[in-house]
Order: structure tokens, then C-alpha cells, then sequence
């Protein structure tokens, strides 16, 4: 069995936490949800750090909680990387990373190939006092992933990093769980942070309770789930990197019998990429504008719509093969709804005035 | 004068050897008692920090003598009594500057808090393991200031040592007796030169002291 299935529901502290997921036995999966709302509860339950009675942990085919069975962390084929690092000040990074290596049973992710992965080689010989944050967190990651884990348990590595030092460490993270074929549980409260990198989705709500779980492009257009309405509501997009247009520096991608075009040449023909689509920037129209700047400009089929009260309508677009479409978000004023006269199942031209790259892979 | 000089360095030493293997441990249970009763033991603990030595020695003279609680204990053990003898001084000595190493070391432990544990124990290192080679090492600078401060106090007692172990020159008769008995006798050089050895080395183990601690927050910072 693969996989990784989790139930925990009790008090902890001053709140409830009444949580039940399963997750792939690879790729990453976020786990997002409002500060307050148990991420970090659940992660030590996974990590057990924290023993809530009747709790059901499975690992692929390891029973790891389950009524009088509860294995104590350093039993637990665990890697976790806390929010504040919490590297031993008294050891090297060298004996830092060495530290779960030593102890571990299971040998396959070498030193080496962590060290060079996440750039770490200037730092083998530092102290942590003198590492920046951001050194601080690789250093963090690789420790973990050096104790040879099944599952890699992230507390929000990057919130406590500038923008600059999280965009290093972020690609890094697509590569170890590919590379390294972890599961990895990712908690953030930056949707945007989860869009870049993850494959699946786990949403936490305020009273502790899993509101959904699932493949992360799909949640993302699902519009009974709050992200499809957010105003900086977005979808991703896996395509393929094609043919690059040397005059006019652009590249296309295509996927599903869909080709975007995009300025810049991320990668080499055939390379993955994920690309991200904000619904504020997909306009509709009844016909094909003959004349306009916009580059991208697809049939689509209106899928879905919510076009209960206030000044938007939030859109599903279907664009592609007829069999399995590409899901689109589209966000568009009610009146234009009404002035174009438009209704579910309809086929109208989507203009998608800006396509931004998230990941190249 | 020499005779007592050794005396004292021994005491002070096996009494803080002794303090090594007993506090650390007991520091590292109470660091990690929240409840009223861990904050009970650790008044008890403290205790002789604030208790007059002359009660701390009353107490214990009671305690080992033949008639004490002990002494159907003792006398199985073939011993007649431990006053008055240096085995009877040490464990003195111990009660005695028991709270110099406990406070020190718990306050080192608690200043850790539970980040550096949890982290080993994610990192497959059992409690005994995670003990050793995390909580001990961070603690090394509460340790070492704990260590510093049982021999300098230990070095310089007095009221438990006259309580419980009288001033047998050569078995109990400690420094600060020597020079108590030196001024008592009017020898007032050399109760100087004691006196000023005695004020140099405590001197020198609170620099030390000092110089431990800066060591350590530098290596935090």
C-alpha cells in the first residue's frame, strides 16, 4: 500500500482539531489554511511530537498510530523541517546534517548529493549563529531529508524569509521530492507559495476541521471551495515547453491540444513547466477579436458560473480537447455577463491578457 | 597549613564530582517539571541556599550520627558513624552546595527549550541519545558555571564542616577552620596568607565564570 492515510480529532491546548486526509505516496502537497487553525497540530501529530488518543497514522504499509499503538518520533521514519530552523548551535553544518545520517537505518540519499542540491559546500564548516535565514533553512532541509525520510514534514520553512531567499529555496523543494521520490506535506498560508510548487491540496479551516483535500488543479477551480473566488483567484497550468521564436523572443507550451505563447525561454524544448493564470486576467468575448494585442486568445466553453450577488462573476472555462478540457478561472463583471448575454455551456473566446511561469521543472 | 590546603582541594573536588553526577540529572528533571510538585522539589533543592550551614550541619550530624536515622544503616554497613570523617564531610558538602549546581544547570535547560529536543528526536535520536548529545553539550556553559561555583563554595566552607566534622587536623580540619583558628591563636600572618590565596581563587572562578558564559552567548549569537 502507498500512500499516507491520517485521522486525528481531539483537544489540544485551548482547540479542537478534528482533521482526516490521505495523501499521495508522492509529490508534494500543501497544506493551507487560516493561522490558527491546526496546521502546525497536525504536523506534530504526523510527527509524534504530540499524542492525541485515537489517533490512525498510516505510512504506506507502517501502521504508525493506531489505538495503543503509538511509535515514538525517533521511531518514526519522519523528517521535519520547523518554522525556526532549530539547527544544534553547537555543531557544524557538516555535523548538523550528519546528525539524522548517523542514526538512521536506511541509507539512499547521500550527503553529497544533498549538500550539492541545496548548495550547502561553502557552509560545512559554519556554526549556525553565523548563517543568514535562508542558509539557515537549506541547512534545515537537508538535515532532514538526510535522516533518510518516508515523509517530509515542512512547518512553513520559508514564512520567516524575504522574498528573495524563499524563491531559492522553493524550486529546491520540486526537485527533492522528485529526486528523492518523498511525499512531502508542505504547510503555508501563501496559496501563492502552494500554487508554485505543490501537486495535491490539503484546506484546513478555522475550526480545525479538513474542508477538502485533493489534486491541487482541481481544488483550485472547484468554486464551492474558497479559492476559486479569492480576487487573486488563479489556476495552474503542466505543459510542455515548445518551439522558441528567437525574433520576438517568445515560447510556446502546450498541453492538452492547447498552445499558449509567452515571452522569455525558461528551458530547453520539452522541458516541464507550470504555468499560472490569474482569472482577473482572462477576459471573454462572443467572437475572435481580428484585431487585437492580445496573443492568447482561445475558444473555451463556460463550464461552470457563480453569478450570486455582488459586482463579479466568477467563470469556469473549459478550453482544449472535448474529452478532458483544461480547467480556466475567469473573472468578469456581472454587467458584461448581461451585456453579452452569456450562459452556461456557451463557447466564447477566452483573451488571457497574461500568463505568468510558476515552476519550471 | 598544607595538610588542610589538600584537604580542602579534595573535598571540593570529589564533592563536585559527585554534584556533576547527581545535579545534571536532577536539573534536567526538574527543567522539565511544570507541575506544583516539581516546583516543590525544586524549593527543597534550593533550600540550602538560604538555610544558616550551622542548620544544615546540625541536621546532618543528626542525620549520620550512630543514633541518627541512619544508623542502623550505617552499622550494617560497618560503620560506626560518619561524623567526624571525611566520607561524613562530603555528603555534607553535597547537600550543601547541591542548589550551586542544580539552579544553574536547570536554568541552562530550561533556557533551551523544547526546540533543540524534539528537533533530535525527529532526527532518530531516542531520549537517552537526544540527552547526551544535544541537551548536554547546549547546556555546557550552565554546566561548567555550576561546576565552578560548587568548588568555590565548597573551598571555602565552614559552618557545616564545624557542625558535622569538628577540626581533626589532617581529616577534618578544612581551610577556612585554619584560618578561623589561626586568628584564634592570634597568628595573624598566617591567617593573612590564607585569606588573600583564598580571596585570589575565588577571584579567578568567578572570571572564569564570566569568561564561560561570554563564550557561550557568542556562540548563540
Amino acid at each position: 500500500m502507498s500512500g499516507i492515510e491520517a485521522r486525528f480529532a481531539g483537544r489540544l491546548g485551548g482547540f479542537m482539531l478534528d482533521a482526516a486526509f490521505s495523501l499521495p505516496g508522492t509529490g508534494i502537497t500543501g497544506l493551507f489554511g487560516p493561522s490558527g487553525c491546526g496546521k502546525t497540530s497536525l504536523l506534530r501529530c504526523l510527527a509524534g511530537l504530540t499524542r492525541l488518543p485515537d489517533g490512525f497514522l498510516r505510512v504506506n504499509d507502517e501502521i504508525w498510530q493506531d489505538g495503543d499503538i503509538f511509535l515514538a518520533p525517533q521511531h518514526r521514519r519522519i523528517g521535519y523541517v520547523f518554522q525556526d530552523s532549530r539547527l544544534f548551535a553547537h555543531l557544524t553544518v557538516r555535523r548538523n546534517l550528519q546528525f539524522g545520517l548517523r542514526r538512521a537505518v536506511a541509507r539512499g540519499i547521500g550527503e553529497a548529493e544533498v549538500v550539492g542540491l541545496l548548495g550547502l559546500e561553502p557552509l560545512l564548516q559554519r556554526y549556525p549563529a553565523r548563517l543568514s535565514g535562508g542558509e539557515r533553512q537549506r541547512v534545515a532541509i537537508g538535515r532532514a531529508l538526510l535522516a533518510q525520510p518516508r515523509l517530509l514534514l515542512l512547518d512553513e520553512p520559508l514564512a520567516a524569509l524575504d522574498r528573495a531567499a524563499a524563491n531559492q529555496i522553493l524550486p529546491k523543494l520540486r526537485e527533492i521530492s522528485q529526486l528523492f521520490a518523498v511525499p512531502v506535506l508542505h504547510v503555508s498560508h501563501d496559496i501563492v507559495e502552494i500554487e508554485r510548487i505543490a501537486d495535491g491540496l490539503v484546506l484546513m479551516r478555522q475550526d480545525g476541521r479538513v474542508a477538502a483535500c485533493g489534486q491541487l488543479a482541481g481544488m483550485l477551480t472547484d468554486l464551492s471551495l474558497p479559492f476559486a473566488r479569492q480576487r487573486d483567484a488563479a489556476v495552474v497550468l503542466e505543459m510542455t515547453a515548445g518551439a522558441h521564436d528567437a525574433a520576438y523572443g517568445l515560447t510556446s507550451y502546450s498541453a492538452g491540444g492547447v498552445t499558449l505563447t509567452l515571452p522569455g525561454q525558461p528551458g530547453a524544448p520539452g522541458a516541464a513547466v507550470r504555468l499560472r493564470i490569474r482569472a482577473s486576467d482572462v477576459s471573454l468575448a462572443r467572437q475572435r477579436p481580428d484585431a487585437s494585442s492580445i496573443l492568447n486568445i482561445l475558444p473555451a466553453r463556460i463550464v461552470e458560473a457563480e453569478t450570486a450577488a455582488g459586482p463579479h462573476v466568477n467563470l469556469v472555462l473549459g478550453i482544449g480537447g472535448a474529452a478532458s478540457p483544461i480547467r480556466l478561472l475567469s473573472a468578469i463583471t456581472r454587467k458584461s455577463w448581461d451585456a453579452l448575454g452569456l450562459s452556461v455551456g456557451e463557447v466564447v473566446y477566452a483573451q488571457i491578457k497574461a500568463v505568468a511561469l510558476a515552476e519550471s521543472r | 597549613m598544607w595538610p588542610a590546603i589538600k584537604l580542602s582541594l579534595e573535598l571540593a573536588t570529589v564533592t563536585t564530582l559527585l554534584l556533576l553526577l547527581l545535579g545534571v540529572p536532577l536539573a534536567w528533571m526538574l527543567a522539565r517539571c511544570h507541575g506544583w510538585w516539581g516546583e516543590t522539589l525544586a524549593a527543597l533543592v534550593a533550600l540550602p541556599m538560604v538555610l544558616p550551614p550551622t542548620v544544615i550541619g546540625f541536621y546532618m550530624l543528626i542525620l549520620l550520627g550512630p543514633h541518627g536515622p541512619l544508623g542502623p544503616l550505617l552499622a550494617r554497613l560497618g560503620l560506626h558513624t560518619l561524623a567526624f570523617s571525611f566520607t561524613g564531610l562530603v555528603i555534607g558538602s553535597v547537600v550543601y552546595s547541591l542548589p550551586f549546581m542544580v539552579q544553574p544547570v536547570r536554568h541552562a535547560f530550561r533556557a533551551l527549550g523544547p526546540g533543540p529536543w524534539e528537533a533530535a528526536l525527529t532526527l532518530r535520536a531516542g531520549p537517552l541519545d537526544a540527552f547526551w548529545s544535544v541537551a548536554l553539550p547546549l547546556a555546557q556553559g550552565g554546566i561548567l558555571t555550576g561546576a565552578i561555583m560548587c568548588f568555590a563554595h565548597t573551598l571555602g566552607e565552614f559552618g557545616v564542616v564545624l557542625m558535622l566534622g569538628g577540626d581533626i587536623p589532617g581529616r577534618t580540619e578544612v581551610l577556612s577552620i585554619v584560618i578561623f583558628n589561626a586568628v584564634d591563636n592570634l597568628q595573624w600572618a598566617e591567617a593573612g596568607r590564607l585569606a588573600a590565596g583564598m580571596a585570589g581563587f575565588s577571584f579567578l572562578a568567578v572570571l572564569a565564570m564570566f569568561l564561560v558564559e561570554k563564550r557561550v552567548s557568542r556562540l548563540r549569537a
